[in-house]
């Protein structure tokens, strides 16, 4: 799509996230667990805050969720997203550890554009799995229904 | 004596008109304001020796200070967070104050929408490197989108409504109805208005937002002391706290055990640890409200109601001078008188203690006013 050159894109070279957007390239869900104790954080950090270790290694999440909250943005708004508007953005909480949440968009096909599911058929608790959208060199993932 | 309980008060205060698009530089209101405070307590700008701002102030001291002709100041502090700045830089004045660090200091915040520090979340690099790379891709952008969030949270988990959050909106207009200053004095507002308006970020529709105003305010801190020979009667600073939660992160708060339980929960334990006053005592607040969502969030975490009860404690006018139960924001707040941060709350607040708002609570002996909450926040409890 031609307006999705102009959304907004995390940088791939952030120290702390680099291996996080190196894992949706690959089509991983990556989370950052303590090298230690092995507890897993997100957004992902260099200190364990519950053991203090900066030992980190990635563990790959199964990429099932459920949904937490959801908006749904009407302009003004950045061009590229304008565009889309009104387009929903939800939370998840991951099935893994419902504690790490991540922001996405619920998609009606893995293909499809984040303003095509009727926002009010979103439900809070529905059941999602992770897929990857490719915009530029950025693998972002976002959710569709199970 | 420990602490700086009723020790340093405020004793002055100014502010300019409140507009869009104002001709004056952001310096020269912010000059106004503060020379307006310093006339309103009789204090000479030369005795001014300590300073108190927000990090998002593009003013610094030392131009304000060789504008308004101050001394040498010895004191000088800047509060982080934006909206959650506000109450913290009336504590980091009062403390300096209370230590000797200072005499006479001097709290503001001016602001004109069309600076280049204004809406910050338009102005995001298209490549994101920092915390917002979590959430700005997926178009959630702005603080609303951000506030709307939780608010839809908080609907599923405690039963909120638009009617709710319409009662906010409503009580903050009646009282900016009364305030000659106010953004929107001539501007009634029906509840039939509010669910008509345009959606910003579903769940929270136009009236669901602050206004975006050029103006500055500020304050005049002195010792309790010196304050016995000034003119104005003295809003004693009776307990200020600021807040930072475990795990938290500012606006895009969605990563901790429970992200419902925001800023205002740390900073309350600390006000109400050092104060005399209970929630139950409070007859007025000036709760911040960038967004309507941060009332019954902060009306929970200041301890005015159980958790989730907040949405709930607005029914029946308890927030609308002068019969509810905590008329609040009685000046209009951010979301109808103007929006400077959340700093003409703190005026606001002076006032009821002074007796001089448009809509004085009676026999208001205390007042708390609120930063932001969903950022690092502060808070304040003034007495008379």
């Amino acid at each position: 799509m031609a307006t999705e050159a102009k959304f907004l894109l995390p940088d791939l070279e952030s120290e702390d996230a680099a291996p996080f957007w190196a894992g949706t390239a690959r089509g991983e869900l990556l989370v950052q667990a303590c090298g230690a104790c092995g507890r897993w954080r997100f957004p992902p950090r260099p200190m364990c805050p519950y053991c203090r270790s900066v030992e980190t290694k990635w563990e790959a999440a199964s990429g099932n969720a459920t949904i937490w909250s959801y908006v749904v943005p009407h302009p003004p708004l950045l061009p590229a997203y304008a565009e889309l508007a009104p387009y929903n953005v939800i939370v998840v909480a991951l099935d893994d550890d419902p504690k790490i949440r991540m922001v996405g968009n619920l998609l009606a096909s893995p293909e499809g554009a984040i303003n095509e599911i009727d926002p009010a058929s979103i439900v809070i608790g529905e059941p999602v799995r992770v897929v990857f959208q490719q915009i530029d060199d950025v693998a972002i993932p976002r959710w569709v229904r199970k | 004596m420990s602490g700086i309980k009723d020790r340093v008060a405020i004793v002055g205060i100014g502010q300019t008109a409140f507009g869009k698009g104002l001709e004056d530089t952001e310096l020269s209101l912010a000059c106004q304001a503060i020379s307006m405070a310093l006339d309103d307590c009789g204090i000479a700008p030369s005795e001014v020796d300590g300073t108190a701002s927000f990090t998002m102030e593009l003013n610094r001291e030392v131009d304000i200070a060789r504008n308004v002709g101050f001394g040498d100041v010895t004191f000088f502090s800047q509060v982080g967070y934006g909206g959650g700045a506000g109450c913290g830089t009336i504590l980091h004045a009062a403390m300096a104050v209370a230590t000797g660090q200072c005499n006479v200091a001097v709290a503001w915040r001016a602001r004109k929408r069309a600076s280049k520090a204004s809406r910050p979340w338009a102005q995001t690099p298209q490549r994101i490197d920092d915390q917002w790379q979590w959430s700005r891709p997926f178009g959630l952008g702005r603080p609303v989108d951000e506030v709307a969030m939780l608010m839809r949270r908080y609907m599923h988990q405690y039963g909120g409504t638009r009617d709710h959050l319409a009662n906010v909106a409503l009580a903050f207009r009646k009282h900016a109805n009364r305030n000659p200053n106010a953004t929107m004095y001539d501007r009634p507002l029906t509840r039939e208005q509010y669910m008509e308006a345009r959606w910003i970020s579903e769940p929270l529709c136009l009236f669901d937002n602050c206004l975006e105003t050029d103006g500055a305010l500020a304050t005049v801190l002195v010792s309790a002391d010196r304050a016995k020979d000034l003119p104005q009667k003295p809003a004693f600073v009776h307990s200020a706290a600021q807040g930072l939660p475990p795990q938290h992160q500012t606006m895009i708060n969605y990563f901790n055990d429970d992200p419902l339980l925001g800023p205002s929960w740390a900073a309350a334990d600390q006000l109400w640890r050092e104060s005399d006053f209970k929630p139950a005592d409070v007859k007025c607040a000036q709760i911040y409200d960038a967004f309507s969502p941060l009332i019954p969030l902060s009306l929970e975490g200041y301890g005015f109601c159980e958790r989730g009860e907040g949405a709930e404690f607005t029914n029946d006018g308890a927030l609308e001078w002068p019969d509810g139960r905590l008329p609040t924001n009685t000046a209009g707040g951010g979301m109808s008188e103007a929006y400077v941060h959340g700093f003409n709350l703190v005026l606001e607040g002076v006032r009821q203690m002074r007796g001089t708002s448009t809509s004085q609570v009676e026999n208001a002996d205390t007042c708390l006013v609120t930063s932001g909450e969903g950022v690092p926040t502060s808070a304040l409890l003034l007495r008379n």
